[in-house]
């Protein structure tokens, strides 16, 4: 058995609005492994996006536990969560949020800049290579505004490994990008797991869940399905067969 | 993030939104250039009145007879006769401070050259009187000790007199004129003095042997005032000290007597004109200093608007690893860099165009190098404290809200 990144157990999550109390995550029992590529599904409301959140730290759970990469999280000042975030996990946003008018290569630093034990030198270095592993060494110098939106997620992905993180999470990282687009990340993913990294992808795009290693489905706060997925799929195949018509 | 890291970002930050930079800093530009310009004006105003009541003598002292109380009247002091020529005496032997001393005797009346008169004041005074009062003779000479003696009827007149009596650029050496009947030959006459600091024409004079004024004149045998220079202005007390002992002294007047004489110097009069040009001064930096706190809020304004502008960048700071005090730092040093990047274009901008105003203007203009170094440590507080609450605000965002703002 390989190592556990994320252990979860009994994680509950409420919500006061005015007077009502919103129970968003009820008693969630959840373990992820170092390696696995798991999709995270569920309609809006069903308490996924708090779940990424809890697992992001980005917020804390109202009670149970979660173990990331062996840290207990509970109780965790502001302070602590951000080194947390900061060393060990890895963000990818649906709307890709590069800093504008800033280079590629200096948005994929920025992690590194909240990272103290990094010189300067090391940080170039660690962000040409994490461009070249999405394939974007020839834009280094490139504005968002000078990139696709393909090109731009590369980015946000190139600045979620500097790092070198336990865990990506991605947060709906397709879901602005045309169907062709979408297949070239997905492939990128699939490409960066089977390199050893460990990822966890929200999605409503029940298309987008298969090319990943096993489905979680959550509704109204509880886990209704898990299962892994063995069709094998590969992204890139499936691009090979869709019309190219719609390409630049 | 390391200090270095955090002025790099805070650079990039504002070189992304130039214009707008500059128009922030604009405020506190104006603000300082206005501070620097306001002072060194009052400064350089307070300078000249300096070096104008300097220019009368600022070494000057005057001894002159004090009122006094006479069978329960009290007297002006012009009306009492307590100095003699005997306390010039007194003076020029005891007194170590004082270079120069000449007496003064002062006869008014009109002056007669021909068909033309004049009215004007007669000063007999001492050889070394130009000396104290720091005139000039420009063409001509002075009188002598020995014409002193005599009681010679030579005089040295202004340019006013000159002027009335003669017509503007004759020159009168050598001519008469007569004052009360008394034939008087002109052997000079005095550089041009103008106005002083209270608008006294200080060429209407003639001046003459004492002993001419009081002979032939006044039939008097008193002084009316004796004038002494000390040494150099640091010694003007001390010789104020010391003549008030020698006058003491040749009055015969007893420890716990009244001094039946006052001794003026001008320092006093320094001393009221820097007072009312330093309230000047500091009127004209407080208009300045409303114009700094005005740069300020409009720092503060605008950091406000970035901090919600950017509301998503700080959130996707916290969510790679920025803490709240990174994020704080972030802006409070965008702040101080607006501040203090328009507090050194600002001091520039005021040195220059003080300058500019000099030169137009012929105002003596002289830079205050403590309001330089004080605008500049007031720019970087205001960045501080104008920079502190948007900054307090952008690193208290919830990242989960920050990274969803719309």
């Amino acid at each position: 058995m390989s190592k556990k990144i994320i252990e979860v157990s009994q994680l509950r999550k409420d919500f006061v609005v005015g007077d009502i109390v919103v129970h968003a995550l009820r008693g969630i029992d959840l373990v992820i492994s170092e390696g696995e590529f798991v999709s995270i599904m569920g309609t809006s409301g069903s308490g996924k996006s708090t779940m990424l959140n809890i697992l992001g730290c980005l917020d804390q759970p109202t009670s149970g536990s979660y173990l990331l990469d062996g840290s207990r999280i509970g109780g965790m000042n502001r302070n602590e969560l951000a080194r947390l975030r900061n060393q060990k996990l890895g963000f990818v946003f649906q709307s890709y949020n590069l800093l504008p008018r800033t280079s590629a290569l200096e948005n994929v630093e920025l992690p590194l800049f909240y990272n103290a034990s990094v010189s300067s030198r090391e940080r170039r270095e660690r962000a040409k290579e994490a461009l070249h592993a999405v394939g974007l060494s020839d834009r280094m110098d490139h504005m968002p505004n000078q990139l696709s939106g393909g090109q731009q997620q590369r980015v946000a992905i190139a600045r979620s490994l500097v790092n070198d993180p336990v865990v990506i999470l991605a947060d709906e990282a397709t879901g602005n990008l045309d169907t062709r687009t979408s297949y070239e990340i997905m492939s990128l993913f699939q490409e960066l797991n089977q390199k050893g990294k460990t990822i966890v992808f929200v999605t409503h795009e029940p298309d987008i869940a298969r090319l990943t290693g096993r489905s979680v489905t959550f509704r109204d706060g509880h886990i209704l399905r898990d299962q892994q997925i063995t069709d094998g799929l590969l992204a890139r195949e499936i691009l090979h067969s869709l019309p190219v018509e719609d390409t630049v | 993030m390391k200090i270095i890291n955090l002025m790099k970002v805070a650079l990039s930050a504002l070189r992304r939104n130039k214009f707008r930079a500059f128009l922030t800093m604009l405020g506190i530009i104006i603000g300082v250039a206005s501070v620097i310009a306001m002072l060194a004006i009052g400064q350089g105003s307070k300078q000249s009145i300096q070096s104008q009541i300097s220019s009368m003598g600022s070494n000057m002292v005057i001894a002159m007879p004090a009122s006094q109380q006479m069978g329960g009247v009290m007297q002006g002091g012009s009306n009492i006769q307590s100095l003699e020529l005997y306390d010039v005496e007194a003076v020029s032997k005891n007194c170590p401070s004082v270079s120069h001393v000449s007496p003064e005797v002062r006869a008014s009346g009109q002056v007669v050259s021909g068909t033309e008169n004049w009215p004007t004041t007669f000063y007999g005074v001492g050889a070394a009187y130009l000396e104290i009062k720091k005139m000039k003779i420009e063409s001509g000479r002075m009188f002598t000790e020995q014409e002193v003696k005599k009681a010679a009827k030579v005089i040295v007149v202004g340019q006013t007199v000159v002027e009335e009596l003669f017509g503007k650029g004759v020159d009168p050496v050598g001519k008469s004129i007569r004052f009360r009947n008394v034939p008087l030959k002109i052997i000079g006459v005095l550089a041009e003095k103008g106005e002083n600091t209270f608008g006294q024409d200080q060429d209407d004079v003639i001046i003459g042997p004492y002993t001419t004024v009081q002979k032939r004149i006044l039939a008097i045998t008193h002084i009316q005032a004796i004038f002494a220079s000390a040494k150099n202005e640091e010694l003007t007390d001390q010789a104020t000290s010391e003549m008030t002992t020698a006058l003491r002294a040749s009055h015969q007047l007893r420890e716990g007597d009244d001094d039946d004489f006052q001794i003026r110097t001008q320092k006093e009069l320094v001393n009221t004109f820097s007072s009312i040009s330093n309230i000047l001064t500091i009127l004209l930096g407080a208009i300045a200093g409303i114009s700094l706190l005005v740069g300020g809020i409009g720092i503060m304004n605008i950091m406000f608007v970035s901090v919600t502008e950017r509301t998503r960048e700080i959130g996707l700071r916290m969510s790679v690893g920025g803490r709240g005090v990174d994020i704080l730092m972030q802006f409070l040093i965008e702040a101080m860099l607006l501040s203090v990047l328009g507090g050194v274009i600002g001091i520039l901008l005021g040195v220059g165009s003080s300058s500019v105003i000099g030169s137009i203007t012929g105002w003596p203009i002289a830079v205050m190098p403590s309001a330089v170094v004080l605008s500049f440590v007031v720019c970087t507080f205001i960045g501080i404290f104008f920079g502190w609450y948007p900054a307090r605000k952008a690193s208290g965002l919830n990242p989960i809200d920050a990274l969803r703002f719309e």
